[in-house]
């Protein structure tokens, strides 16, 4: 048998002319194109939740030829090789034996001290890195993070406790642990204010822009009669009286978070000394143990899905994005699925099956194909434009000039967005529907049942799956669609939810946030880039999990669905 | 037994009066469920189809021509004073002003005619009259005596009891003496004015003469001085027309026939002829020569009816020449030519009291209409080109102008235009800037031309790796396989592209930058490597190559490709150290190695499009021409196989020709979304609308452009609609190679049918 493979071996020209080589060339691009989508699934996913841990802090002598040397306190962010020749001309005197040298960027934190966050340095020239059990870093509400070691804790200017030391010594750790003592502290006082600037005070705000369009409303009816205005008047002073209530425990609430400042020592030698109300977390990573670790990881991606966005969006979390992106999702949902339904059926079951339907249904094909951006300035002309200004002059005249349903919202994206998607649906439904035997509605039909019985009872029910499976692909392509909704009422940071305690309680005018334009925004618009990527990695990585959940429900659904109905099929 | 029960039921009655409702009831559902059904599914057929009439609709103000409307008709205001030098309104068009023969300054109604004011002129009968500039509202007289009088209509805005008053004066900046220029007649007479100087020309019947007045304002009492210099220029026989350039530093002198002398009149210490130019062809006389919005083009309108503009464009030496630009016609010869005061926009006016409105830039004539029966004489603006005046011998015409996008004509959208400082005409696309003056520039060329670039680039990466792989899966691959690997690839399809755009510019572009050399070693490593491989693998003893069965080839390759990529990346710093110098970029922009310019580098640039829209073209590509194979009769490929052809044979001579339909729909449906993508453009590129097809250069798409400027465009402006516009080919684009694709695949699908 092996003398007979020998014989089979193929000389090279056999091998070029047995199209082996060429089929190999095909098994090369299914190969990189499944290396590519995994290779980006895993990139995503790896720096999204890399994000999250707790990376150690290291400190060393940074001695760059023909420059001071100094110590750095950073952490890691990325390395890469750079050609010395570059560094060379960039002025940066290296020697001559190197070809190739590693960089690194490094988070240096305390942009408020240095003027920014990162830098690049060569490693060659870091040198007696160590990573100090007391090196901490405090998150805070501006400014991004800072590293340093703590000094003393003062609550009304009186130290509370101090240390001097740079080690884990007794005196050390007390000072760290008065130091989260008082951060919990402020961190209670900082959520009530929270809680009567956005929810008492918006309230009361709310109330009084009522008051006045209530007001000019009457007054463009002329009907403002003087019990009216005194009435409209007292309600006001009541508001106001309100207000100031919730003004006066506000000024006790800040007095009370400002009592406590900490003294750091930063990486230049230079003491600063900060408010803990600045604070939003304090942690001493390289004293972490892995468990530790594990459970900060926790806390982080906890914030980053419940949090609202910090520092123009570069820090804290996105719950506004999750809920925006939920909330015109779920809409589109409630607009797309009986139209796109009705329309499938129309066409399938009532329509005459002739030229104008073929038309019709490959035009509708067809729409699914037409760049979304198009949908986006037509929802803006036409739904913002021309309806919306429409519905202003009509309904809403006191609140002109500025515009109501004349700007972009949640009701016109998720409008827009229903159009966009409803090629979709009907397609998905029109293809359940040709699936179902015409033997099971004879059946329907033959025991009586009237067509409209035969669709409610009978064919609708059968082709549900179809129906979920269409309404699935478009609720996956509206989470991911960011071109249009950038027309129609989007924006990268919304005051406030468009659900809330305010009546009518759901602000169809209200523009939202969304998870695709937030990483639009983050990565692209925001002015410091650098410290917001890794948050854009998450966001991304989010939308991912989201999409291809959505997705891959849908795809089980479509298989389940194939299953069940193949005995059907004769 | 079935006997026994049917003795037991009862005769049925299936006509008592619930059961008789009942069927009523239940008609009625059924008849009420059709009707709604046919109403809501065509209702959301009719809002789809909507998109393309809205989009239509928005487009359409944009070709209409404009029109004009009679308002107001009587005799001269002040009828006495003689004809007009001048013509013109305020702002609000309430209230009209003319400059009659004996220098007398009118204000009037322009509802009606009535007198409001009669200014008078403070020196009496002027010889010469010129105006400086519609915007300026400024204007100057020269007399018998040599002297000039500069003055500057003013309008005051006053709300006495809510109700607007507008009061109108004139004043005399320079004095109402007059300043003495010369010591002749003038019969010509230009003035230009700026913050710094004023400089005013006159022509008399023998001698011409040039004054400026030097504005300096004094350090300490912050009182502006001037300061005069003269100078006397060669004298022109027959002159027509006199013009002072917008920055004062030439003058043009004209005669009846067209001949113009240029004279450089920077320095009156030394003035010297710069150029003589013909400015009309043929034997037409010169009637008007003026200046179109901004100062910079010379429109000079000959007796034929013939309308040329000019401007000066600076040639290899970087001398500026006044330079023929573009004409236009009336239809016959010409009595007088209005500006428009905000646009470069212009009407033209002939004897029998016909009417051209034009625009200059986009060369459209907008309005041809009869509007005066009798001799006309004269036609102007009002300020928002909303409104005209005419003279005729009978007396003074108000016409409404509805005239909302002369800028814009099929050939300036789609054509060169050859724009005011430019030194050719050139497609450009830059629709806002920063100063009043600026002309917005819509050119959908450098948008068209970035799209096709895009989708170019995208295709190139994306039609061998999706078509390839798509042969693959479907005809080579194991079944088992072959399920895994379609989710896979379909999952492709479903990553929003906001995540591709910004891996690209953010992930992609940098690392590209910094690796080039690799990106284009693994064009050369990959292919080779994989060849390479599968030769050795042939080589293998046939233990191990039965390991992996027929179809299963990927899964070997994949850690090749993975070392063969990685390796590259690796290498990419020592190839640029051994080929490039270490740095590839520069050598790339050197002048003279690949083209004789040198290639500019822009990190996000076409390559990182190609690739990261490529990826997002792939799955849809990949998953159609799969289709296709996949439902290629077996009979046909059997039969092939019988014949005794290879697997190869099969798939290159039989199988790929009857799957071809598909794959080109498949191409197309690629490449329209390739062209209507927007975020992976707009993040991966720094959307600068050139016109290169430089690999390593950006580009601006039409989608992309849509999204950065429609948020902020004026509603109703030509920009907006243009936008429109843009969207409109788009839908029409990607529509029409939709349905041609779907055509040949279901074209495709019937024939398959029938085998």
């Amino acid at each position: 048998m092996s003398t007979e493979l020998k014989q089979k071996k193929q000389t090279v020209s056999q091998w070029v002319k047995s199209g082996d080589p060429w089929v190999w060339l095909n098994a090369g691009a299914v190969a990189i194109s499944v290396i590519m989508v995994l290779g980006l699934l895993a990139l995503i996913a790896v720096r999204g939740l890399g994000h999250f841990w707790p990376a150690d802090i290291s400190q060393g002598t940074y001695s760059l030829p023909g420059s001071q040397p100094y110590t750095l306190v950073a952490e890691r962010v990325e390395s890469t090789e750079v050609p010395a020749a570059q560094l060379r001309e960039a002025g940066i005197d290296v020697a001559d034996h190197h070809d190739l040298m590693k960089r690194t960027l490094m988070k240096t934190g305390n942009r408020d001290v240095y003027g920014s966050d990162f830098r690049w340095i060569i490693d060659e020239y870091f040198t007696n890195e160590t990573r100090p059990e007391m090196l901490f870093a405090a998150e805070r509400h501006e400014w991004g993070n800072l590293y340093g070691y703590l000094q003393a804790v003062k609550e009304d200017g009186q130290v509370v406790a101090s240390t001097t030391d740079l080690t884990p010594t007794e005196s050390a750790l007390a000072t760290w642990t008065a130091f989260e003592r008082s951060i919990e502290r402020a961190t209670t006082i900082y959520d009530d204010i929270h809680t009567v600037e956005k929810d008492e005070i918006g309230t009361i705000n709310h109330a009084l822009e009522r008051l006045r369009l209530e007001q000019r409303r009457l007054e463009l009816n002329n009907d403002l009669t003087p019990e009216k205005q005194a009435d409209i008047d007292a309600q006001r002073a009541e508001q106001n009286a309100k207000y100031q209530a919730l003004q006066q425990r506000l000024i006790d609430l800040y007095a009370e978070i400002n009592r406590d400042t900490f003294v750091v020592q930063v990486m230049d030698g230079s003491v600063h000394e900060l408010q803990v109300a600045k604070v939003v977390r304090a942690y001493r990573p390289n004293a972490m143990g892995i468990a530790q670790k594990m459970s900060f990881y926790g806390s982080k991606v906890w914030e980053f899905l419940s949090a609202e966005p910090r520092e123009a969006n570069t820090e804290g979390g996105v719950f506004p994005a999750i809920f925006g992106t939920v909330m015109m999702v779920l809409l589109m949902t409630v607009l797309v699925t009986p139209f796109g339904v009705v329309a499938a059926v129309y066409l399938r079951e009532y329509a005459s099956q002739g030229f104008v339907t073929r038309t019709i249904r490959i035009a509708v094909n067809n729409l699914a194909g037409v760049p979304s951006i198009v949908y986006g300035v037509f929802g803006l002309g036409f739904f913002i434009y021309f309806l919306g200004s429409g519905i202003d002059q009509a309904f809403f005249p006191e609140a002109l000039p500025s515009p109501t349903f004349g700007t972009g919202g949640l009701m016109w994206a998720s409008i827009t967005l229903a159009l966009l998607t409803v090629p979709v649906v009907i397609v998905a439904t029109e293809e359940g529907l040709s699936r179902i035997p015409r033997n099971v509605r004879e059946g329907s039909l033959a025991l009586g049942a009237t067509k409209a019985e035969t669709l409610w009872r009978v064919v609708l029910p059968m082709a549900s799956p179809a129906i979920m499976t269409g309404v699935i692909l478009a609720v996956a392509r509206a989470a991911g669609e960011v071109a249009p909704l950038m027309l129609v009422g989007v924006v990268k940071l919304a005051p406030s939810l468009p659900l809330d305690g305010n009546y009518p309680y759901l602000h169809l005018d209200q523009k939202f946030m969304h998870l695709g334009f937030h990483i639009y925004d983050v990565g692209f618009q925001s002015p410091n880039v650098e410290a917001a990527r890794p948050l854009v990695y998450a966001t991304a990585l989010l939308l991912v999990i989201v999409i291809a959940t959505l997705n891959l429900a849908a795809v089980t659904i479509r298989n389940h669905l194939r299953e069940k109905y193949k005995s059907l099929e004769m | 037994m079935s006997t026994k029960a049917d003795q037991k039921v009862p005769e049925l009655d299936f006509d008592t009066p619930a059961l008789k409702r009942h069927r009523k009831v239940r008609a009625l559902k059924d008849r009420s469920a059709s009707v709604g059904i046919a109403i809501g599914g065509s209702s959301v057929i009719l809002a789809v189809l909507l998109i393309c009439f809205y989009l239509m609709y928005e487009v359409a103000p944009l070709f209409s021509g404009a029109s004009i409307e009679q308002k107001g008709s009587y005799s001269l205001p002040a009828e006495e004073s003689g004809k007009s030098l001048y013509l013109t309104s305020e702002e609000q068009t309430e209230i009209g002003f003319r400059v009659a023969e004996n220098g007398d300054m009118i204000y009037f109604n322009i509802a009606d005619g009535s007198v409001i004011k009669n200014v008078g002129n403070p020196l009496g009968q002027p010889t010469a009259f010129a105006l400086e500039s519609d915007t300026s509202r400024m204007m100057a007289f020269a007399y018998a005596d040599g002297r000039v009088l500069v003055a500057k209509q003013n309008y005051k805005t006053t709300y006495p009891d809510g109700v607007r008053l507008i009061t109108p004066s004139i004043e005399y900046p320079y004095g109402a003496e007059g300043i003495q220029v010369a010591d002749f007649a003038p019969r010509q007479l230009s003035v230009r004015d700026n913050d710094e100087r004023l400089t005013l020309a006159v022509i008399g019947d023998q001698q011409a003469q040039v004054v400026r007045l030097n504005k300096d304002v004094n350090f300490i009492t912050e009182e502006v001085e001037l300061t005069e210099t003269r100078a006397e220029i060669p004298f022109v026989e027959g002159t027509r027309a006199l013009l002072i350039s917008g920055d004062q530093r030439y003058l043009y002198v004209a005669d009846v026939n067209g001949e113009m002398s240029e004279f450089d009149i920077r320095d009156l210490s030394d003035v010297s002829t710069k150029d003589q130019i013909d400015l009309i062809k043929g034997d037409a006389q010169l009637v008007s020569m003026r200046y179109l919005l901004g100062q910079s083009s010379v429109m000079v309108a000959d007796s034929s009816g013939r309308v040329s503009q000019w401007f000066n464009v600076r040639d290899e030496n970087n001398v500026e020449h006044l330079t023929y630009i573009r004409d236009v016609q009336h239809p016959t010869g010409l009595v007088d030519m209005a500006m428009e005061h905000r646009r470069k926009g212009f009407a033209t006016l002939d004897d029998r009291g016909i009417v051209s409105i034009f625009n200059a830039t986009s060369s459209r004539q907008v309005v041809d209409e009869r509007v005066s029966d009798d001799t006309a004489r004269m036609i102007s603006f009002a300020p928002r080109a909303n409104g005209l005046l005419l003279e005729d011998s009978k007396g003074l015409h108000f016409f409404a102008v509805d005239n909302e996008h002369p800028e814009v004509s099929w050939s300036s959208i789609w054509g060169k235009v050859w724009y005011e400082g430019y030194q050719e005409p050139t497609y450009t696309w830059q629709s806002s800037a920063a100063n009043n003056d600026f002309e917005p520039k819509y050119s959908l060329m450098p948008l068209a031309f970035g799209t096709i670039k895009a989708a170019f680039y995208a295709m190139l990466m994306a039609v061998p790796l999706a078509i390839c792989g798509a042969i693959y899966t479907a005809y080579f691959m194991a079944a088992p396989l072959r399920r895994k690997i379609k989710p896979v690839i379909e999952l492709m399809e479903a990553l929003p592209t906001v995540i591709l755009g910004f891996l690209a510019g953010l992930f992609f572009a940098p690392f590209l930058e910094e690796n080039l050399a690799a990106a284009f070693s693994i064009l050369i490593v990959l292919p080779v490597g994989v060849l390479l491989f599968s030769f050795i693998w042939s080589r293998m003893p046939a233990g191990i190559r039965w390991m992996v069965p027929e179809g299963w080839q990927p899964l070997l390759l994949i850690p090749v490709i993975v070392l063969l990529g990685w390796g590259c990346v690796a290498m990419s710093p020592v190839i640029e150290l051994s080929f490039f110098d270490g740095n590839i970029r520069g050598w790339l922009g050197e002048p003279g190695i690949i083209f004789e310019h040198g290639i500019t580098f822009d990190q996000r640039n076409s390559m990182v499009v190609g690739f990261a829209m490529g990826f997002a073209v792939i799955p849809t590509i990949f998953s159609i021409t799969e289709d296709a194979i996949f439902s290629v009769p077996k009979a046909l490929t059997q039969g092939s196989l019988a014949l005794g052809a290879t697997y190869w044979q099969t798939m290159t001579r039989v199988v790929l020709p009857t799957a071809s339909p598909g794959i080109f729909s498949a191409i197309m449906i690629g490449m329209g979304r390739a062209v209507g993508e927007t975020m992976i453009v707009l993040m991966a590129t720094g959307n600068t609308p050139i016109m290169d097809f430089n690999i390593f250069e950006g580009m601006r798409t039409l989608a992309a452009n849509l999204a950065v400027e429609v948020p902020e465009s004026e509603v109703g402006s030509s920009h907006y609609r243009i936008l429109f516009l843009a969207a409109f080919v788009l839908f029409v684009f990607t529509f029409v190679v939709n349905t041609i694709a779907e055509t040949v695949r279901q074209h495709l699908r019937k024939k398959y049918g029938s085998l």
